[in-house]
């Protein structure tokens, strides 16, 4: 663990401390380690895409990975979920813990695993089935529901929860891809939700959609904080100043720096930090 | 001198055309100190121009001749033969120049009618006569067109674009062939229906039940007076095509691609997709003996130990599982390409959900690539029913209207080879309802492909 980088919450290196407290801003609550991260590499074949990375999620913060693209922000995302599995080149190596449980190990089931720690692409990607079809495609597949009743309550409070309903109760029977972008988005926001994960990973969900849709999600996203551990990936910093709490920048693979969004963006220690957010690149 | 001959000079001349061209536009080309804009059209051009204009002309003269110039020669030659011993009908009349010909060009001694020995040299003379008058004619404008397309190489002549031209129409003519033709094999198929539906009503034919078309050919025949409803071809040819064969061929073919695209890896993929493709590269008279004398015995033996003591040698189930291996790669590579067009952002979706791998295929990327599934299927249908070797060797001819896969059924293509296979007088129901059958055949795989391109279509559009 000798690339931990300077700005790691303090006194938070055992991988498994519960209710550390963290000094500043806004995450000055106890937070609660959700899963965390030890020297994560990744490759896709010969060619190294994550560097030793390590680093803390917190289950009441929103953490943003930022960076320019290509970086490795999603590659890292999607290791939290194990969606590198379904990349045949890539390799993954490191130690990642949900709740303290290695998810790499191999009595840990990548169902159940999925289950707990949910996904939102880039693209917003519902399936070409109805509204109610999406949302309940994961309480089917993971028999939440014991009968249609319990599954309308389900999909009528996940739609509610994603901010949804209002716009969706009277179509529910309506194809998923009928809907705007930024509705399109928030459906799969309530998709995931309704397997009640504990993790919601984010892959720059705003990316495909105009400023208004944009402001909706970061709006749901500050108002599912604390209700679920979320990660969000994005180039757009400031919607990282403005969604998150915790700030993770990525340059060519490795994590440059890592600790409270407000100490990020005000007072990077890093000069690569503070070169790329006073957008020198990126 | 043969008009092949000339037609060897001609090109050669031709070929001549363009390297003078060609040089000509060289020499301004250097002239023009190599420099853009000099000359407009490289060498090749002028070339090309040079040489078009001189073959085109004589080429049409040479090839009207070669179409209509039989004709002129054979009716002067018939006009010097003594009117007594002038054949008459065509058919004599085509004995008879067939005689003189051969005569004339020295490939017979003797001919059986001494008339046409009579008139063999004059036919030699006037052919002779005629191809160099042709020949000549064609030499003159092919003169003309070359000297004067020559005179205009200069460096401001737009050649290219003229030659760019004549290019874009020679590929118009091309597709316009290709379907003047289909079109002159579709008009053939309604004029002859027309003679047939003249003869027989349209009623009887798409809707009765009893097909028999022998008819008599003396007043005094019995039992053959000839029927012709289709419909039990109509059914053999769904009972085979539409329904065993797509049992066999769309669950296999399915399941074949979903292993293709979702579980294979790149290198399994890259031997076993060819190896698939392969198999419709199978001529299809190889399924069709195939199923003649492996698949049609071990189906009769299968019915005989189930108790169907009449099972026939020939069975609607045997053509049927042939016919449905043989649409597999079809089906499989239309399945194939639906699924690939579904985005990787579906599956991921899925996959991302805790959805399993058989999950994800089963109720997302299946539902979602149905519509292209479904129009390749019913392209495969389309195929299915007009294929013929097959039903030809194990279906059978006998026209039951049955349920029975083990009994022996007939198709609309089988019966089609039936009637027109052999010696056949062109003008009796019974071959003319052979044009009946291909006209309901290319109406309903046209319809098929029309519908199914559409659907396959809409479905590429769904996912730009
Ligand atoms: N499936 C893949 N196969 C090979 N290389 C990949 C794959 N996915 C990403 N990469 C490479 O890994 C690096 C990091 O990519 P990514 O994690 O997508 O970056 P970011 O999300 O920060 O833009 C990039 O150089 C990219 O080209
Ligand atoms: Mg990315």
């Amino acid at each position: 663990m000798t690339d931990i980088p300077a700005r790691q919450a303090d006194g938070n290196s055992a991988p498994m401390a519960h209710n550390v407290p963290v000094a500043a801003g806004r995450a000055a609550e106890a937070v609660t380690t959700k899963m965390t991260a030890r020297d994560v590499n990744v490759f896709y074949g010969a060619k190294q895409a994550l560097k030793n990375v390590s680093i803390d999620v917190s289950r009441e913060n929103v953490t943003a990975f930022i960076g320019p693209s290509g970086c490795g922000k999603s590659t890292f995302l999607r290791c939290f979920n194990r969606m590198n599995d379904t990349v045949d080149s890539a390799q993954v190596s490191g130690r990642i813990q949900l709740d303290g449980k290695d998810i790499y190990s191999p009595d840990m089931d990548v169902v159940q695993l999925r289950a707990r720690v949910g996904m939102v692409f880039q693209k917003p990607n519902p399936f070409p089935k109805s509204i109610y079809e999406n949302i309940a495609y994961g309480p089917r597949i993971h028999g939440l529901a014991r009968a249609k009743p319990d599954l309308d309550i389900i999909v009528e409070s996940s739609l509610r929860r994603a901010g949804l309903w209002d716009e969706a109760k009277d179509r529910l029977n309506e194809s998923g891809t009928a809907m705007s972008g930024g509705q399109q988005q928030r459906l799969c926001i309530a998709r995931a939700i309704a397997v009640d994960p504990e993790v919601i990973l984010m892959d720059e969900p705003c990316s495909a959609l105009d400023p208004i849709a944009t402001a909706k999600i970061e709006e749901l996203i500050d108002e599912l904080r604390g209700k679920y551990a979320i990660v969000i990936v994005t180039h757009n910093m400031q919607q990282a100043a403005r969604v998150s709490q915790k700030t993770a920048f990525f340059h060519l693979g490795s994590m440059v720096e890592y600790g409270d969004t407000s100490m990020i963006f005000t007072n990077p220690v890093q000069t690569r930090t503070k070169d790329y957010i006073t957008g020198r690149y990126g | 001198m043969s008009l092949s001959l000339i037609l060897v000079v001609v090109l050669a001349l031709g070929a001549m055309a363009y390297w003078l061209g060609r040089s000509r536009g060289a020499a301004m080309v250097v002239a023009g100190g190599h420099r853009i804009g000099a000359v407009h059209s490289l060498p090749g051009y002028h070339g090309a121009w040079v040489a078009l204009l001189a073959l085109a002309p004589a080429l049409v003269v040479l090839a009207g001749w070669a179409i209509v110039g039989e004709g002129v020669v054979t009716g002067q030659v018939l006009a010097a033969v003594p009117q007594d011993v002038r054949p008459v009908t065509p058919l004599d009349t085509s004995a008879f120049m067939n005689e003189v010909r051969g005569l004339a060009a020295g490939d017979i001694a003797a001919a059986f009618n001494p008339a046409a020995e009579a008139v063999a040299p004059q036919y030699r003379a006037i052919r002779g006569n005629y191809n160099l008058m042709v020949g000549a004619l064609a030499l003159a404008l092919f003169a003309i067109g070359g000297l004067w397309a020559f005179s205009q190489v200069r460096p401001d002549f737009r050649a290219r674009n003229r030659v760019e031209r004549v290019v874009k129409w020679g590929l118009v003519l091309a597709s316009v062939v290709a379907i003047l033709t289909t079109f002159g094999i579709v008009m053939s198929l309604i004029f002859e229906s027309i003679r047939f539906f003249q003869m027989v009503s349209p009623v009887e034919f798409l809707f009765g039940t009893k097909w028999s078309p022998q008819t008599a050919i003396r007043a005094d025949q019995v039992g053959s007076s000839g029927a012709f409803g289709a419909v039990p071809l109509f059914w053999g040819t769904i009972f085979i095509g539409a329904i065993i064969a797509m049992i066999v061929a769309i669950p296999l073919g399915l399941m074949a691609a979903i292993y293709m695209t979702q579980y294979a890896d790149a290198r399994v993929r890259r031997v076993v997709k060819p190896m698939l493709e392969l198999l419709a590269g199978v001529p299809t008279v190889v399924y069709g003996f195939f199923a003649a004398l492996t698949v049609a015995p071990a189906v009769r033996n299968f019915a005989v130990s189930i108790g169907i003591a009449d099972a026939s040698a020939e069975s609607a189930l045997a053509a049927g599982l042939v016919m449905g291996i043989m649409i597999i790669p079809f089906v499989s590579s239309m399945a194939d390409d639906a699924l690939t067009a579904v985005p990787q952002a579906m599956r991921d979706g899925s996959l991302a959900m805790g959805a399993t791998k058989s999950e994800t295929v089963k109720k997302v990327l299946v539902p979602a690539a149905l519509p292209g599934i479904v129009g390749g299927v019913l392209l495969a249908v389309s195929r299915a029913i007009g294929e013929t070797m097959i039903v030809v060797m194990a279906a059978g001819l006998a026209a039951n209207l049955t349920l029975n896969p083990f009994s022996s059924v007939t198709t609309v293509t089988a019966q089609i080879v039936a009637l027109l296979t052999g010696d056949q007088e062109f003008d009796s129901p019974k071959t003319l309802s052979a044009f009946a059958l291909g006209l309901v055949l290319f109406v309903i795989t046209l319809l098929l492909n029309i519908y199914a391109l559409a659907v396959v279509k809409k479905y590429r559009e769904a996912y730009e």
